[in-house]
């Protein structure tokens, strides 16, 4: 499935694609060759938060990401979906250099965050995962206090003076993840002992108590119930507010639900990108097309 | 997609093919049962005659025979010129005393070599138990007054049943006159056996009835304790640096290869490193627990080190990206998440490597721990022995009563070996962590 010489050419801003009329009618799929991998639709946009170009990442000699291209707009959700071994975590973990914790594994291209290369040498991860925020699959919530989860990040940044700030920062955290009334009364508890959807708020509240600009998040949801999930995605959409947020998942209708912009990875490459409402009702690629009606993935 | 699925095998009774192996497939369960059971009461027996044997030796070791004498302290001898001077006193004939005590108890031994017989009964101990009490409260001086003395070995032998009196004479170590006068002592209610403290709180001895474990205690404990803060720091350290920080490549490959090679090794061989190393080389004291405490350390480091990193990996992963998604240095997840976590598994390691090394004595016997030593060591640098070392030296020795000694000594280091499992095993259960 390497690129073959392409039949059609996307423009990166994706303004039009020549039309080739698919055999389907109702489809208002416009490129149904499966090799093209030119990503198709607009990568850009006004005010970019994250700007990513030609990023190619390997996995010893396997490559697990060609050559990808988007940006990431101020205070937006923008939602990665697409079959599983696509590279949408892999690129999600590029965006605050997880990668880097992986043997073996080597990023290359540019991913600027505020115009800064964040993987220039002379920038420090440390700095840039407290900027850039993070929230996993799987609830992981250190086994200490409620407390100590959220106080963990802001105390080893420094980021407050005394007891009493960090004390405020905390309730603050929790206030905002929607978890302070649930767990006010016990701070002391350990954060292991919570059930899955509100270890998970906790998580968010951990991230959130360092003010990161960017979180992402990794199928924050596929641990979950969906009454766990729902408050999840209503917190989402209030972070927006603050947050740049980037978001991994295998539901559509969850992405549907939060994300303002969705782009669709297929094997490494980033076939479509766009408008959430566009990508759902009307995408151009047979793949993305392919992938949301259920017929893989 | 709505075609039916043929069947893969063809058409047959299934149920029966299923039931005609079902006999032989629970007669393999049953029989694999049976081996194991017959396993674990092999082993089960081992033990209970392991330690029914120890303990059956070496219990009446924690028994002593004293015997009582009238002791007149004569002052002619202790104190002729009545100044009461602590040198004189000290250097006076108390063994003296303790033969006329003993011939006043059998006026009518008489003759050079049966009189030597009646003074062996007392242990060579006695005239130093006088002159302590004499030093300590010399109005005693003058006076008569029963002493309990300890009985000499073959004494306590004999009272313990360990001697049997219908053999001929010739063949036992107590001659028919002995027999005679402790049957009168006995008689007399002269005869005690009490708990022997002497086992516990005295150094080697020549004599069985004087010699106690208390300096090779000591000489474990330095040498343990040379061992553990020596091995525990640089095997946790090891351990961090190894699975956390090191590049993986072909160097720490070959160095996790021979770390584990190193735990295989022979501990003899770590006592001739110990001996060319530590004292030909840096010319350190022999036999002092300070190079015995180097020798076992590194025989305990690759035990902890390996450990240690069995430890670290069994933390889950998700701890150590929580900790650096946060934006947590790598030394700061290592330091306030990992660490912690790994530790009881850490320090369960540690322990059993160090209960290891309480039970070794090769590489000891390299390093000169394997001496003659009566003092109780008082530091590092001091000679000394080790308890299993003490074992082996008592083991050697010919003396009836030095058996007993030796299985006392065994049923000593065996508890201390429970007591550190134990420990292991309760810190393990009390902060384990679940995920």
């Amino acid at each position: 499935m390497s690129t073959t010489p392409l039949e059609i050419n996307t423009p990166l801003d994706g303004a039009t694609t020549s039309s080739r009329a698919s055999g389907n009618p109702l489809s208002s799929t416009q490129i149904t060759d499966y090799d093209h991998r030119q990503t198709v639709g607009k990568i850009t946009v006004d005010n970019p938060k994250m700007t990513c170009r030609g990023v190619n990442v390997y996995y010893g000699a396997k490559q697990a990401l060609k050559n990808v291209s988007l940006d990431i707009g101020a205070n937006e959700v923008i939602a990665f979906i697409g079959p599983s071994g696509c590279g949408k975590s892999t690129f999600l973990r590029c965006l605050n250099r997880m990668n880097d914790t992986i043997p073996g594994c080597r990023v290359a291209g540019e991913i600027r965050l505020d115009q800064e290369d964040i993987y220039d040498r002379s920038l420090d991860v440390v700095q840039l995962r407290a900027r850039v925020g993070m929230v996993f699959q799987k609830p992981n919530p250190f086994p200490k206090s409620i407390y100590e989860n959220v106080a963990y990040g802001p105390r080893i940044h420094g980021m407050v003076q005394n007891k009493a700030e960090l004390d405020a920062l905390v309730i603050a955290s929790l206030e905002r993840a929607g978890l302070l009334k649930e767990v006010e009364k016990r701070l002391e508890e350990p954060g292991t002992g919570l059930s899955g959807g509100q270890q998970q708020r906790l998580c968010i509240a951990r991230a959130i108590a360092v003010n990161p600009e960017v979180i992402l998040m990794d199928e924050p949801c596929s641990a979950l119930d969906p009454i766990a999930t729902a408050k999840i995605e209503e917190l989402i959409d209030e972070l927006r507010e603050n947050y740049t947020i980037v978001i991994v998942t295998h539901s559509m209708q969850q992405a549907a639900r939060v994300s303002q912009r969705t782009a669709y990875f297929h094997l490494g490459d980033l076939i479509e990108i766009g408008e959430t409402d566009q990508i759902f009702t009307n995408p151009r690629h047979k793949l993305t097309e392919d992938y949301i009606t259920g017929r893989f993935g | 997609m709505n075609k039916p699925i043929a069947p893969a095998a063809p058409a047959r009774d299934i149920k029966a093919i299923v039931n005609a192996g079902l006999a032989h497939r629970h007669a393999a369960e049953r029989r694999f049962r049976l081996y194991g059971l017959v396993a674990i009461s092999l082993g089960l027996a081992f033990v209970v005659l392991m330690f029914a044997s120890i303990i059956s030796k070496g219990y009446p070791a924690f028994w002593q025979t004293y015997i009582e004498l009238p002791v007149a302290f004569d002052a002619a001898v202790i104190d002729p010129e009545g100044k009461r001077d602590p040198k004189v006193l000290e250097n006076a004939d108390y063994a003296a005393l303790v033969r006329a005590s003993l011939r006043s108890l059998f006026p009518q031994v008489e003759g050079r070599r049966d009189l030597r017989a009646l003074y062996a009964l007392a242990s060579s101990s006695a005239p130093l138990q006088l002159r302590a009490a004499v030093l300590d409260n010399p109005t005693l001086i003058g006076s008569t007054q029963p002493v309990w003395v300890l009985a000499s070995a073959t004494v306590d032998t004999f009272v313990k049943g360990n001697i049997d009196r219908s053999l001929d004479e010739t063949l036992r170590p107590i001659k028919d006159q002995d027999i005679a006068w402790v049957d009168k002592l006995r008689a007399d209610d002269r005869l005690e056996r009490r708990f022997n403290s002497i086992l516990f709180n005295h150094g080697d001895s020549r004599e069985p009835e004087q010699a106690g474990i208390r300096g090779a205690l000591m000489g474990s404990f330095y040498t343990l304790l040379v061992t553990f803060l020596l091995s525990f720091p640089i095997g946790v350290a090891t351990a961090v640096y190894l699975e956390e920080f090191a590049p993986k490549n072909r160097w720490t490959d070959l160095i996790e290869v021979n770390i584990n090679n190193l735990a295989a090794v022979p501990s003899i061989v770590f006592g001739l490193l110990g001996l060319a190393v530590f004292i030909n080389f840096f010319g350190l004291p022999r036999s002092a627990p300070l190079v015995g405490g180097l020798v076992l350390s590194l025989m305990t480091l690759p035990v902890i080190i390996i450990a240690g990193r069995a430890a670290l990996t069994s933390v889950p992963p998700s701890i150590r990206e929580a900790a650096l998604g946060m934006g947590a240095s790598k030394l700061q997840m290592v330091g306030h998440h990992v660490l912690p976590l790994a530790m009881p598994g850490m320090l369960t390691g540690s322990i059993i490597g160090m209960a290891r090394a309480l039970g070794e004595s090769a590489p000891l016997l390299m390093i000169g721990m394997v001496a003659f030593i009566v003092d109780i060591p008082k530091g590092m640098f001091d000679p000394a022995t080790v308890l299993p070392v003490q074992i082996y030296l008592w083991a050697d020795l010919p003396e009836r009563a030095f058996v007993e000694r030796t299985s006392a000594a065994i049923m000593v280091l065996l508890a201390f070996m429970i007591l550190m499992n134990g420990l292991a095993i309760i810190l393990r259960k009390r902060f384990e962590r679940r995920w």
